[in-house]
């Protein structure tokens, strides 16, 4: 079994990235905007979760199941041909490398222990990408759980390789027709759906968003990105902590996990939004999906559909953690587009023979674009996270170029 | 009279010397915006003898409402609804004589701020709010700003509200105590859920307050079953299926008498002088006395229990 003193939590000081404050708050931003039906099932999954964290045995099960399982720790990989014509050190955090192909596995494994733990029988996802439904239908088949997938009519069509391996890993995948039929619209139903099973399964939401206490606690199933990759960059790298960590973010859970790991060090964190989903970067404060935290909204307070080649990043919100990082100054939020981030897609996979996930391009394509621009000074050290792999996205890309 | 009747406001005053005459309370549902002459729903809704009347802010995810009011909303969004207009289209009302209690989402409120938005609901002449996505321990934020604006903030008891909660909820619940009948969304339902019993039950053994019961009451017989654990019924998805199917002001008027007969322990106690009086008030014939609740309305005799 792995060594679960990696699992310690170095909260810096001021306690950043640490728990939340009272009610689920980091800042002003978190809570439980739920609606009644739904409180007490969040409290219980926080009560579940608190007393999982603080027990070796759990934390022992799952680090068992991501190293037999998922196969970490994962590698992180130095990207030599590109950074060489970049003129800065860039080293990858291989998400891609894990079972079902991106990071989302940490989480879900983690929440269906939990869900065993609390004598649940089904897991409940949204999904945009697939990613999230396919890692959640693989738990649930892994642990003898059921599973019902939420998935918007778009996303569907765009990702239907996805849909196939859901439906192969005995999950029930339910088309959303309902407003924009993407993610925030699979996330609304699958909220709604879980209001009258509550007894029976469990949410497992997918990213750093939803109710307290989903943000804190899928930020910490995801931490074991951050943590791996800071005991890599201190053998790795002569300084120890990379100047700068960047990561992609749509609801922000891959940045979450890595930036926890580099939350007391000096390092720069940077979180890369789509630029037809930037939470973070352009939203407003608002509530959706049980949270506080900065939304893309027209002028009457609408929620805006997000639109992005991502279906992952197609999300018009940012969890509430990043709000209060980005307010804090912690973190910078940029933005990148759809063509930046296919460009840096095909470079990655012409310099390193790795094909990334969109999402994951963006995070390169600002790290191209700041190594161009000098944002990056030359021999800086980046530490970026690739969060999945482009299988799914080949189908896309093959219609662009 | 106990401090609760002292503390409140016009809404539950209205609905409390309303039940005080026996029958039962009936709170149709409509989303605001969804025909271009929507407000004329209202006044049918008062002929028809409605107690209060719920007015549905439509918002791009209404993330625990079923099909039927899903699709208004987009309808009404679709068509141009927004909160400003909705209100504007209050503000020209007459008085209907029935108390206005707005619906919707905590973002709508949050988007001008709790404060200007409630002011902006009493300035249409609205009474109460319901925010179906704000429970009681996130609650603090507009409960205050809301009682200085003069609106009733109305909160949501479920099934699943344990007794500590469930006790917090009663006590500050203003207007009356809204209770979600089942573990679901909004929408029709073929009976009555058996959680709507034991959770006005409970509800009742913490205060004296107005219980509805809301959420799959879509029928005569659910309205009269209902009555029998709680003070009255809300009706949405029911009204809104039909306003959907293309049904006018009269057809709902039609529809909401069967629910208030069934909701009257005669079906004709409510006098024809009644429904004569509050049309003859929507039509401007009688003196908008009451043009915006009152805070010193006369108070109606507590019910004996
Ligand atoms: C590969 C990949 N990266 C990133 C994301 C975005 O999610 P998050 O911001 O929560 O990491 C997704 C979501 O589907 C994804 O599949």
């Amino acid at each position: 079994m792995r060594d679960v003193t990696l699992w310690r939590e170095p909260v810096p000081p001021d306690g950043t990235m640490g728990e939340p404050l009272a009610r689920g708050r980091f800042g002003e931003y978190g809570g439980r905007y739920a609606p009644e039906s739904l409180v007490e099932a969040c409290h219980e999954v926080e009560a579940a979760f608190r007393e999982a964290w603080t027990d070796p045995g759990f934390r022992g099960a799952l680090a068992r199941l991501l190293a037999v399982h998922a196969g970490r720790p994962t590698p992180l990989t130095p990207a030599d041909r590109l950074s060489e014509a970049l003129g800065v050190r860039l080293l990858l955090k291989r998400e891609d490398l894990t079972h079902t192909g991106s990071h989302k596995i940490n989480n879900v494994l983690g929440q269906a222990l939990l869900a065993v733990r609390m004598g649940r029988r089904r897991l409940i996802a949204e999904t945009g990408a697939g990613q999230h439904g396919v890692a959640t239908a693989t738990a649930a088949a892994l642990l003898g759980l059921g599973a019902t997938v939420f998935m918007g009519e778009r996303d569907i069509e765009r990702q239907a390789l996805n849909v196939f391996r859901m439906r192969m890993l005995g999950a029930e995948v339910v088309p959303v027709t309902a407003g924009s039929r993407t993610l925030k619209d699979a996330t609304s139903e699958a909220m709604r759906h879980w209001v009258g099973a509550t007894g029976e399964a469990h949410y497992c939401v997918g990213s750093v968003v939803g109710p307290d206490p989903y943000p804190w606690m899928v930020r910490e199933f995801q931490r074991v990105i951050g943590e791996e990759a800071r005991a890599q960059c201190a053998a790795e790298l002569r300084t120890g902590v990379p100047d700068h960590v960047v990561a992609c973010v749509g609801g922000g859970s891959n940045a979450a996990g890595t930036f926890a790991g580099f939350a007391d060090t000096p390092a720069r964190l940077v979180g890369v939004e789509a630029e037809g989903g930037a939470g973070a970067s352009r939203g407003r404060l608002g509530v959706l999906h049980g949270c506080r935290s900065l939304f893309l909204q027209d002028d009457d307070g609408q929620i805006v559909e997000a639109h992005s080649i991502s279906a992952g990043l197609d999300y018009p919100g940012v969890g509430p953690e990043h709000a209060h990082l980005r307010d804090l100054g912690r973190a910078r939020y940029v933005t990148v587009t759809d063509e930046e981030a296919v460009e840096a897609a095909v470079r990655l996979a012409r310099t390193e023979g790795i094909v990334p996930a969109l999402e994951s391009a963006h995070a390169l394509a600002w790290v191209i674009r700041a190594a161009g621009d000098g944002e990056l000074p030359s021999g800086s050290t980046v530490l970026m996270t690739l969060s999945g792999r482009g299988d799914k996205d080949v189908s896309t890309l093959k219609e662009l170029l | 009279m106990t401090n609760s009747t002292l503390a409140a406001g016009a809404v539950e005053r209205h609905l409390r010397a309303r039940r005080d005459t026996g029958n039962g309370l009936l709170m149709p549902y409509v989303t605001g915006g969804i025909t271009s002459g929507w407000t004329d729903y209202l006044r049918a809704f008062a002929d028809a003898g409605a107690d209060a009347i719920e007015v549905g802010l439509p918002f791009s995810d209404p993330t625990l409402d079923g099909v039927t009011i899903q699709r208004a909303g987009d309808t009404a969004l679709a068509r141009g609804a927004s909160t400003r207009r909705i209100l504007a289209d209050l503000s020209g009302l007459p008085d209907l004589g029935v108390p206005l209690v707005v619906s919707t989402y905590y973002n709508l409120v949050l988007h001008d701020g709790p404060e200007t938005f409630c002011a902006a609901l009493r300035e249409a002449g609205a009474g109460g709010l319901i925010v179906p996505d704000l429970p009681v321990h996130e609650a603090d934020e507009l409960t205050d700003v809301a009682a200085e604006a003069g609106i009733e903030p109305v909160l949501l008891a479920s099934p699943a509200t344990p007794r500590p909660r469930l006790a917090e909820i009663a006590r500050r619940s203003r207007g009356f105590v809204y209770a979600v009948s089942l573990m679901g969304t909004t929408g029709e339902r073929t009976a009555l859920a058996a959680s709507a019993a034991e959770l006005t039950g409970r509800i009742r053994r913490l205060t004296d307050r107005p219980v509805l019961l809301g959420f799959g009451i879509s029928t005569p017989d659910q309205a009269r079953e209902a009555h029998r654990h709680a003070d009255g019924v809300v009706v949405g998805a029911a009204v809104m299926r039909r306003v959907l199917d293309g049904a006018g002001p009269d057809d709902l008027r039609v529809f909401l008498t069967t629910l208030r007969q069934a909701l009257d322990p005669r079906p004709s106690t409510r006098s024809v002088t009644d429904h004569d009086e509050s049309r003859r008030r929507a039509r401007g014939e009688i003196s908008r006395h009451r043009r915006r609740p009152r805070r010193e309305d006369p108070v109606g005799t507590l019910r004996p229990r």
